[in-house]
């Protein structure tokens, strides 16, 4: 009887001692207190790291447009107005079917190429319960020449104008401030140059981005192609640049040794070398549009 | 020892009887700004608010990361550049009510009191007072408000690429539909 009552004493006192913040308490009851699931966004800003893909993916229902330009090598000097006379571009459109995945197509004025691509994030970054340490995307894009056959009086495949590429993208963003990403790259050309030339590429690619402010990030990008022979006179791509966020526009600007800006030429056909100055001053500026607005609640 | 006994058993059970608080955790809160450019607005479906009409105490707490845009990219820059989310997850209001007690909760009725207190929002805690709108039905109470503040207020940047898209001032609107909470 006497340890029940103290029992009763001391709940009903407890109240009593917790009175000053009763209603923080209360509030904390409708805290989910970080136990639900929840992604993390924006491991990067723009859908690409520089030349490569990014782990970021358009959100579902936003086409975006891009624009990515490269000015000619630095050392071409003034009489080529140190690259800027030359132009390398590539038109893109990207549209996410959902928030996991992603379609685009593009054209680049390098051999004329057309490319198409998807992208899927089967695991995402999340926090709280079930929490997911990294993302990781699947990356899958096809690129066709469109170049005149330089020898037409031979027989021509259309096949030969090929390149396919696949690439497992694993990322993580480490802090607001800095992402890191891995990824495992394998390039199939229908056609090489030579026959000493590998068919099958392959590569790792390194990525990351640190944010120097809200808006402005510094991003660099590296892809160590795997020992075999991929062009003559190669070189693995490295590029450096910074983002820079402004509503509904991501503007990177980079330098980078790598003409093409998709991964049939960044990876098996760099053969620019960033200690004799064959760099290339260039850009991607790219445009969101909300084709499907969201339902206002 | 038995009537002892017996006081405290019924102060428990009075205690768990007397609902002079009220509750929820699906308050929804929203924001709207207005500019000539475009108007933004956003919803929060999940604030929890929570009313104590004993002492007039009020306080209402909502995740930043819930508020709701209708472009996706807004929301993302809402979190990520605007309001930093990663670094200030929440907003909180903590405020008392003004003559609680004219405040009948037995009996259907509208009211309007003045509530006054702190906003906390980008670790920036800025008083506040506004009109409420208390209306008490079927036992439940339905809590309104509407108020402006200004983001430059709690340090919230805006660069001057988008400064004609987001408004000086932004209207808040709180709704929130109060359950007597039972321990």
């Amino acid at each position: 009887m006497k340890y029940i009552l103290y029992i009763l004493l001391v709940i009903n006192t407890l109240p009593i001692m917790a009175q000053e913040n009763e209603l923080d308490k209360i509030l904390a009851e409708g805290d989910s207190g970080g136990k639900n699931k929840e992604y993390i966004e924006a491991i990067f800003k723009g859908t690409r790291l520089i030349n490569g893909q990014s782990a970021k993916l358009t959100h579902r229902g936003v086409l975006q447009f891009m624009i990515s330009h490269r000015f000619g090598r630095l050392n071409t000097g003034i009489s080529e107005f140190f690259g800027l006379d030359d132009a390398t571009i590539r038109l893109g459109l990207d549209y996410g079917i959902s928030d996991v995945l992603q379609i685009g197509i593009g054209r680049n004025s390098l051999e004329k190429t057309y490319d198409a691509y998807f992208k899927w994030a089967f695991l995402r970054q999340s926090k709280g319960s079930r929490a997911m340490p990294f993302t990781a995307v699947l990356f899958s894009s096809m690129a066709i020449n469109g170049l005149t056959f330089s020898q037409p009086e031979l027989e021509n495949n259309f096949k030969s104008r090929i390149t396919y590429t696949y690439q497992l993208i694993l990322a993580r963003k480490f802090s607001e401030r800095f992402s890191l990403q891995v990824s495992p790259t394998l390039l199939h050309r229908n056609l090489v140059a030579t026959r000493q030339d590998q068919h099958n590429v392959g590569a790792l690619g390194f990525g990351g981005r640190y944010k120097l402010t809200n808006r402005l990030a510094l991003v660099g990008e590296y892809f160590y192609v795997l020992p075999g022979k991929t062009a003559d006179d190669f070189r693995n791509s490295f590029s450096l640049g910074f983002d820079i966020e402004t509503g509904g526009h991501v503007f990177q600007l980079h330098l980078t040794n790598s003409q093409g800006m998709i991964e049939k030429f960044i990876i098996p056909q760099t053969t620019d070398n960033w200690g004799s100055g064959d760099i290339y001053f260039g850009f991607n500026i790219s445009r969101v549009f909300d084709l499907k607005k969201r339902k206002s609640p | 020892m038995k009537k002892l006994f017996l006081i405290t058993l019924l102060i428990n059970l009075h205690a768990g009887v007397w609902a002079q608080k009220y509750f929820t955790k699906t308050g929804h809160i929203s924001f709207f700004s207005k500019t000539s450019v475009e108007n933004i607005e956003a919803h929060n479906q999940q604030a929890s608010c929570v009313l104590d009409f004993a002492t007039g105490e009020l306080q209402f707490q909502v995740l930043m990361k819930g508020f709701q845009f209708q472009k996706a990219l807004m929301q993302e820059h809402f979190n990520e550049n605007y309001v930093e989310s990663a670094t200030y997850p929440k907003a909180v209001f903590k405020g008392k009510m003004k003559n609680p007690a004219t405040v009948n909760l037995n009996q259907d009725g509208v009211y309007t009191l003045e509530v006054s207190g702190e906003l906390l929002l980008h670790g920036i805690s800025k008083p506040l007072t506004t009109q409420a709108t208390i209306e008490v039905k079927a036992g439940k109470v339905y809590a309104k408000a509407q108020f402006n503040t200004k983001p430059k207020d709690f340090n919230i940047k805006i660069p001057s690429a988008v400064r004609n898209n987001i408004a000086e001032t932004v209207a808040i609107t709180v709704d929130a539909v109060c359950m007597p909470y039972t321990r």
